[in-house]
C-alpha cells in the first residue's frame, strides 16, 4: 500500500501523500461547486433580462446593511482561515486553533445573521408559495424564489464548511493535522474559501446593482 | 519471485488483513472495485433490459397487450433512468475504467483509492434509492428520464425520490471523473508521455472532464426539481412568473454532453480492439486523441438542439444546428481511422473484434441519423418521433451496448484469468445484432411516418412495423443472454487464460492474468509509441 512512487516532478513519496495530486483533486472538486452555483446565476441572468424592473424594485426590500456585514464576516473569516494554515505550517498550534475559532465564529454569526434576515422576511409573508407572493405580480415572484434558493444553497455550504473547520479544529488539537500534515486543514480553508468567493457574487447581484 | 508465482488480486486483499465479504465491501483495490461495478451495473442492465424487452411486447399489438398506460408511462421512464443513470453513464468508466486505466497508466492504483470506494457505495445508494422510490410515496415515477417541468413538478407520482437518486448518481460519475483526472496527471509511470497514453485511458480522461464540467448542471437541475416539489416555489411555472423553458436548457446543458460520457469510453474500446486484432498500429493515434478532446469540447455546445421545437429564437437555432454538424468531424475521423486501421492489416477474428466492428456499422448509423436531428428543417418532421429513439439506440446501444459487449470478450481473460467459449460468443454476437436491425430499423420508417414516442397506442398503419420491432426485441435478448451465459459458463469450465491471449501491447497484457494486487511486479517499461507490434509479431509462432 505504501511502497514508494517515484512522482513526475521526481520526487520520491509515499503512496497518498503525493500534495499535489491532493491539490488538484480538491481544485476539480471546487470547480464542479461553482458550476453548480453557476447554473443558478443561469437563471438569475435569464430572469433577471426578463424582469429587469421587478428585481430593481424588490432588491432594495433586502436589507443591505445586514448583507455588508455579512460580507465583512465571510471575508474576514477567509483571512483567518488562510493565516491558521500559515500558523500551523509555522509551528504555531495554538494561534492556529485561535483562528480556527474566529473563523467558525465568524461563520456562526453569518448564519444567525441570515437567521434574522429570512425571519423579518417570512414575518413581511415574504417566502415560496406564500398567499402574499402567491398574488403578487410575476417578477416579484421570481425574485425572492431565487433569493432564498441561492442564498439558501449558498446558507448550506456554510454549514459544510464550519462543519469542515470544526473537523479540522479537532484534528489540529489532537495532533492529527501538523506542520508537516496540513492537506485536510488546507482543502476545508479551500473550501472555505469558495463559500466566500461565491457569497461575493450572490451579495452584489441581489443587495448592491439593482 | 516469477511473474507466475505472485498471487493474484483475488488472493490478496487490500487493505491487508480483510477476510470474506469484507475484503471486497472495503476494498481500496481499483480492480475489485471495477469488478464490483462490473456486477451492480449487470444486475441494473439486466433489470433495465428486461422492462424495455416489456415495453416492446406491449406495443407488439395495437390497444392493451400486457400492461396499462399508467404502468406503460412508469416502464418507458425507468427503463430511461436506469439504463442512462445506472448503466450507459457507469458502464463503462466505472468497470473497466477502474480496473484497467491505472493499469494502462503503469500504476499501482488510482490517485485517491478511498474516494473510489466511496463512489462506489454513492452508486449503490442511487441505486437503492431509486428502487425505494418505485414503492414509496405515489409509486413509480411517469415522467420519463427527462423530468420535464410542469409535468414532473405537477404529478402525483414519487418523483421527488427518483430525482434525488439522479443526483447522488451524478456525484458518483462526478468522483469517479475528479479520480481518473488526477490519477492520469500525477500516477502515470514516470517516463510516459502524454502522447504514449493508450487510447482508451485517454477516453477516459476526455470523459472524465465532460464529467466535471456538465454534472454539476443537472445537479442543480435536479435540486430545483426537489425545491419545487417541496416548496412550490414556481420558478419553472408560467402562471408565477417562471420559465418552464429554462428547465429545458439547465436539463440539456448537462443532458447532451452527458451522451458524449456515454459513447467516448465505447470510442476508446474500440480503439484499443482494432490495432490489436489487426497487428497494427492504430491509424492516426493523435487524431484520434484530438477528436475525443474535440468531441468533448464541441459536444458542450449543442444542448438546445433538443429544443428546436420548444421555443427559441430562429439564430439560436440556426447556431445549435451548426455547431451540432460541427461534431460531425471528429466523430467521423475516429470512425475513418478505425477503418483505416483495418485496411490491409493481418486480421485476426475473434469475438471482441466481431463486436467492436458491429459497434462501427451500428455507430455510425445512429451517428448520420443523429444529422438528419441535428438539421433544423427536418427535425420539424420527426422531432419526439419513434425516429429519434431508433436514433439514439443506434448510438447508446448499438455503439456504448456493443461497445461494452466488446470490453466485456476483450478484458474478461484478463479480469477473471478465464477463457470462454468462441462458438457460443460469435452466435450471440450474430444473434444479438440480426435482432437489434430488426428491432430499430422498423422504428426509423416508423418515426418518418410520423408515429410518436412514448405513446401508449398507435394508429393500424403503424402495427407492420412494431409487429417487426417486437420480434426483433425478442432476438436482441436472445442474443444477449446466451452472450451472458456463455461468460458465465467461463466459470465452470475453467479454462485458463495466458497474461497475452490476443497479442495485444498494452501495459495490461503484460501483467498476469488476473493481475497481482499491485499490478507490476516491476516498474513496467514504456513503449515510445502504445501501439507498436513488433515485438509482439517478432513472438509471434508464424511470421
Amino acid at each position: 500500500m505504501f511502497r514508494t512512487i517515484r512522482h513526475r516532478d521526481g520526487s520520491a513519496m509515499t503512496g497518498g501523500c503525493d500534495q499535489i495530486g491532493g491539490r488538484i483533486g480538491m481544485w476539480l472538486f471546487l470547480y464542479t461547486e461553482i458550476i453548480l452555483f453557476g447554473g443558478l446565476f443561469v437563471l438569475y441572468a435569464a430572469y433577471f433580462h426578463e424582469y429587469p424592473r421587478a428585481f430593481a424594485e424588490y432588491g432594495k426590500e433586502l436589507d443591505r446593511v445586514i448583507g455588508a456585514v455579512n460580507t465583512v464576516l465571510l471575508l474576514v473569516s477567509s483571512f483567518t482561515v488562510a493565516a491558521s494554515l500559515t500558523a500551523l505550517r509555522q509551528g504555531m498550534r495554538r494561534l492556529c486553533l485561535g483562528l480556527l475559532a474566529v473563523s467558525f465564529c465568524c461563520g456562526t454569526i453569518f448564519l444567525v445573521n441570515k437567521y434574522f434576515e429570512w425571519g423579518h422576511k417570512f414575518a413581511m409573508g415574504l417566502y415560496p408559495s406564500s398567499p402574499a407572493l402567491a398574488g403578487a405580480p410575476p417578477g416579484k415572484n421570481i425574485f425572492f424564489g431565487l433569493y432564498y434558493v441561492i442564498t439558501g444553497l449558498h446558507g448550506l455550504h456554510v454549514l459544510i464548511g464550519m462543519t469542515l473547520l470544526a473537523i479540522s479544529f479537532v484534528l489540529v488539537q489532537r495532533r492529527r493535522a501538523t506542520a508537516d500534515r496540513y492537506a485536510i486543514l488546507e482543502n476545508s480553508g479551500l473550501y472555505w474559501h469558495l463559500v466566500d468567493l461565491i457569497w461575493i457574487f450572490v451579495f452584489p447581484l441581489f443587495y448592491l446593482i439593482l | 519471485m516469477t511473474m507466475a508465482t505472485i498471487p493474484s488480486f483475488f488472493e490478496t486483499p487490500a487493505p491487508a488483513g480483510l477476510t470474506g465479504i469484507r475484503a471486497w465491501l472495503l476494498t481500496h483495490d481499483h480492480k475489485r472495485l471495477g469488478l464490483m461495478y462490473l456486477w451492480a451495473v449487470l444486475f441494473w442492465f439486466a433489470v433495465a433490459m428486461i422492462i424495455g424487452l416489456l415495453i416492446r411486447i406491449e406495443l407488439m399489438t395495437m390497444g392493451r397487450t400486457i400492461m396499462s398506460a399508467g404502468v406503460y408511462n412508469s416502464a418507458f421512464t425507468l427503463h430511461g433512468v436506469i439504463m442512462i443513470f445506472l448503466f450507459v453513464i457507469p458502464g463503462i468508466p466505472a468497470i473497466f475504467g477502474n480496473f484497467f486505466l491505472p493499469i494502462q497508466l503503469g500504476t499501482d492504483d488510482v490517485f485517491f483509492p478511498r474516494l473510489n470506494l466511496f463512489s462506489w457505495y454513492l452508486y449503490i445508494l442511487g441505486g437503492v434509492l431509486a428502487i425505494v422510490s418505485l414503492f414509496t410515496a405515489g409509486g413509480f415515477p411517469d415522467t420519463g428520464w427527462t423530468f420535464y417541468v410542469p409535468f414532473s413538478i405537477g404529478t402525483k407520482h414519487n418523483v421527488p425520490l427518483t430525482v434525488f437518486a439522479a443526483f447522488v448518481l451524478g456525484m458518483s460519475s462526478m468522483l469517479t471523473g475528479l479520480n481518473f483526472i488526477t490519477t492520469v496527471h500525477r500516477k502515470r509511470a514516470p517516463d510516459m508521455g502524454w502522447m504514449q497514453i493508450p487510447l482508451f485511458t485517454w477516453s477516459l480522461y476526455a470523459t472524465a472532464w465532460v464529467q466535471l464540467l456538465a454534472t454539476p448542471v443537472i445537479s442543480i437541475t435536479l435540486l430545483l426539481v426537489i425545491a419545487e416539489r417541496l416548496l412550490n416555489i414556481g420558478l419553472f411555472d408560467p402562471a408565477r412568473g417562471g420559465d418552464p423553458i429554462l428547465y429545458q436548457h439547465l436539463f440539456w446543458m448537462y443532458s447532451h454532453p452527458a451522451v458524449y460520457v456515454m459513447i467516448l469510453p465505447g470510442m476508446g474500446v474500440v480503439s484499443e480492439i482494432i490495432p490489436t486484432f489487426s497487428r497494427k498500429a492504430i491509424f492516426g493515434y493523435k487524431a484520434i486523441v484530438f477528436s475525443s478532446m474535440g468531441i468533448a469540447i464541441a459536444g458542450s455546445l449543442v444542448w438546445a438542439h433538443h429544443m428546436y421545437t420548444s421555443g427559441m429564437s430562429d439564430t439560436a437555432i440556426f447556431v445549435f444546428s451548426l455547431l451540432t454538424f460541427l461534431v460531425a468531424i471528429p466523430t467521423a475521423v475516429k470512425v475513418f481511422s478505425w477503418v483505416s486501421t483495418l485496411y490491409k492489416a493481418s486480421i485476426d477474428m475473434s469475438p471482441p473484434l466481431l463486436y467492436a466492428l458491429v459497434f462501427i456499422y451500428l455507430f455510425s448509423v445512429g451517428g448520420l441519423t443523429g444529422l438528419v436531428l441535428g438539421a433544423a428543417g427536418t427535425n420539424i418532421h420527426v422531432h419526439d418521433t419513434h425516429f429519434v429513439v431508433a436514433h439514439f439506440h443506434f448510438t447508446m446501444f448499438g455503439g456504448t451496448g456493443f461497445a461494452f459487449f466488446a470490453a466485456l470478450h476483450y478484458w474478461w481473460p484478463k479480469m477473471f484469468g478465464l477463457m470462454y467459449n468462441f462458438r457460443r460468443a460469435y452466435i450471440a454476437a450474430t444473434l444479438a445484432t440480426v435482432g437489434f436491425l430488426f428491432h430499430y430499423v422498423p422504428m426509423f420508417v416508423l418515426g418518418l411516418m410520423g408515429m410518436p414516442r412514448r405513446y401508449y397506442d398507435y394508429l393500424p398503419q403503424f402495427a407492420h412495423g412494431n409487429g417487426l420491432a417486437a420480434v426483433g426485441a425478442i432476438l436482441l435478448v436472445a442474443g444477449i443472454v446466451l452472450m451472458f451465459v456463455n461468460l458465465l459458463l467461463s466459470f465452470r469450465s475453467r479454462v485458463p487464460a495466458p497474461a497475452n491471449p490476443w497479442g495485444g501491447c498494452t501495459l495490461e497484457w503484460t501483467v498476469p492474468s488476473p493481475p497481482p494486487l499491485h499490478n507490476f511486479p516491476l516498474q513496467p517499461s514504456i513503449q515510445e509509441y502504445p501501439y507498436d507490434f513488433t515485438e509482439i509479431l517478432r513472438k509471434a509462432p508464424r511470421s
